[in-house]
């Protein structure tokens, strides 16, 4: 790479190479992106089917309905909720403001929404 | 009793103004207040634009009362800076020597607030968006277009590689990366471009939408995309830890840079040190921006700032600013048409990193077009590969040039 350019401290560069270090970052940034898009595709894949996995055992196994106690996500919503909500680093306060102002805006009811989290952006 | 008070009038900054090269120093006072309205009354960048005025009046005015009085001595960092020098790069003598803002430039001169203050960007920043859409990063790194059209632009007019690669990361829009890159390679300009690169990301809101409209069609502008997944606590753990090897090991220059951002994110990802990412978001950020403003502002200097090269380092910002978007929208526009429309190619231009001000412009261009549009999650994924993108461009650029 040095010796396709001058790039030497200070130096004054010529056109050719002042343009072909400038196509050479920008692909060097792009290509680097790129793989690191590839890696964290392979990465959230493994996540996701190694999250699959537990959720699909329960399925599977015979495990009597009457002995096991009912995780508190599997308990019926309010009337007229759609889901729960996950609030970050808001006010609950503020994270009901926040809803009823989408809905008001969308002009929708409510519990036709679902909100899957709040968090403020700093 | 005269012979005494016409000494104290000879030795008074009023005086040293109206002699030799007082008048670039005063001329500076006056960019130092205009620089505070911007800061106070506008609100551009105040966190960072008033210690930057502050640094830049202080040193103007004190140098008026001449060597000793001075808060900042330019002529230290020019013996600092002599290679072969008896005091190159000494830090003992400027400790020995020094000003108060010389003491506090240490910092910026070694690269050491620029890493502190990516320590507390990562513990503030939410990957999760990227995660969950990494195509995003091609967003990112194409609204880095801009850094080298500037850069091949600069050394058109005049500047040399070190100089030009220093004026180009201005359109990275990250103020810390454009700092310590200017830093490494070109420390004579860090004024013009550190208050360059911070005004222009204060002026995004302004700068964006008019290339963003000019870019994208109203049907594009309406396009409301598909609900982010949820991303998993392991993965947001993993990230920090993937990203610091697998860029690291790619462009190692870049380590300082995405080692402190990722070091920061995985304090606030891991759970288990809420009170050093608390400390990184809050104390530390706040003590290193208070010293990074006044020390960057101090380095301009009436003779050093005062130049037509200044002038050339505003108009190439303002163009990598608008270059930067043109390629993250061209892109977003690449990614509308390869997915059939399911992309809306406005959250490309948040893809110039300044976070989270361009990821906020892409979600109200977005709603003008559809006001049941919600851009803004799905912007903060190009905003935040952005960051990313910007630092490994200074890190080739920096590879290249820093000898």
């Amino acid at each position: 790479m040095t010796e396709t350019t001058a790039a030497i401290k200070g130096e004054m560069l010529d056109v050719g190479t002042s343009l072909l270090d400038a196509v050479l970052g920008y692909l060097v940034v792009f290509i680097g992106l790129a793989l690191l898009m590839v890696v964290i595709i392979v990465v959230g894949k493994i996540m996701v089917s190694k999250m699959k996995k537990p959720a699909a055992a329960p399925v599977a196994a015979p495990v009597p309905a009457a002995a096991a106690p009912t995780p508190k996500k599997m308990l019926p919503a309010a009337p007229g909720a759609a889901g729960e909500v996950k609030i970050y680093d808001t006010d609950p306060r503020d994270a009901a403001i926040i809803m009823a102002i989408v809905a008001d805006k969308l002009q929708k009811p409510l519990n036709e929404l679902r909100f899957v989290s709040i968090k403020e952006v700093k | 009793m005269l012979e005494s008070l016409w000494k104290l009038v000879q030795e008074s900054g009023f005086a040293m103004m109206l002699s030799g090269d007082g008048w670039k120093n005063l001329i500076m006072i006056i960019i130092a207040c205009v620089l505070l309205y911007l800061g106070i009354k506008k609100q551009y960048e105040p966190l960072l634009m008033v210690g930057i005025a502050v640094g830049c009046l202080l040193a103007n005015v004190s140098a008026l009362g001449g060597f000793s009085n001075a808060l900042y001595h330019q002529e230290l960092w020019d013996e600092f800076l002599k290679e072969g020098g008896e005091h190159a790069h000494s830090y003992g003598y400027i400790m020995a020597n020094g000003g108060l803002i010389d003491i506090l430039y240490m910092g910026v001169k070694a690269g050491i607030y620029p890493c502190l203050i990516f320590i507390g960007i990562g513990a503030m920043t939410d990957f999760g968006p990227l995660i969950s859409n990494p195509k995003s990063l091609l967003l990112g790194a194409a609204a880095q277009f801009g850094v080298f059209f500037a850069f091949f632009g600069a050394t058109l007019l005049g500047f040399n590689g070190n100089e030009a690669a220093s004026i180009g990361i201005i359109g990275g829009a990250d103020g810390p990366t454009a700092i310590l890159t200017t830093t490494k390679l070109a420390p004579h300009l860090l004024g013009p471009i550190a208050v360059a690169a911070y005004s222009y990301m204060a002026l995004i809101p302004m700068i964006q939408p008019p290339i963003m409209k000019a870019l994208t069609t109203e049907k594009e502008r309406k396009v409301k995309m598909e609900q982010l997944r949820e991303v998993s606590k392991t993965e947001k753990i993993l990230f920090p830890i993937v990203v610091t090897i697998f860029v690291v090991l790619l462009l190692p220059s870049t380590a300082p840079l995405i080692g402190c951002l990722m070091f920061g994110n995985l304090l606030k990802e891991t759970g288990v040190t809420d009170r050093l990412s608390d400390v990184a978001q809050n104390a530390l950020m706040n003590i290193v921006t208070l010293f990074l403003g006044m020390s960057v502002g101090a380095t301009m200097v009436g003779s050093n700032f005062l130049e037509l090269k200044t002038i050339y380092i505003v108009v190439l910002g303002l163009i990598a600013f608008s270059f930067s978007t043109i390629g993250g929208l061209l892109v977003g526009k690449l990614m509308y048409k390869l997915s059939g429309g399911k992309i809306n190619p406005l959250i490309g231009s948040a893809g110039v990193s300044a976070v989270p001000m361009a990821a906020r412009v892409s979600q109200r261009e977005g709603q003008k077009a559809n006001p049941s549009n919600f851009l803004l999650m799905h912007a903060m994924g190009p905003n935040v590969a952005g960051v990313i993108g910007s630092a490994i461009a200074a890190g080739f650029l920096m590879s290249m040039f820093g000898g």
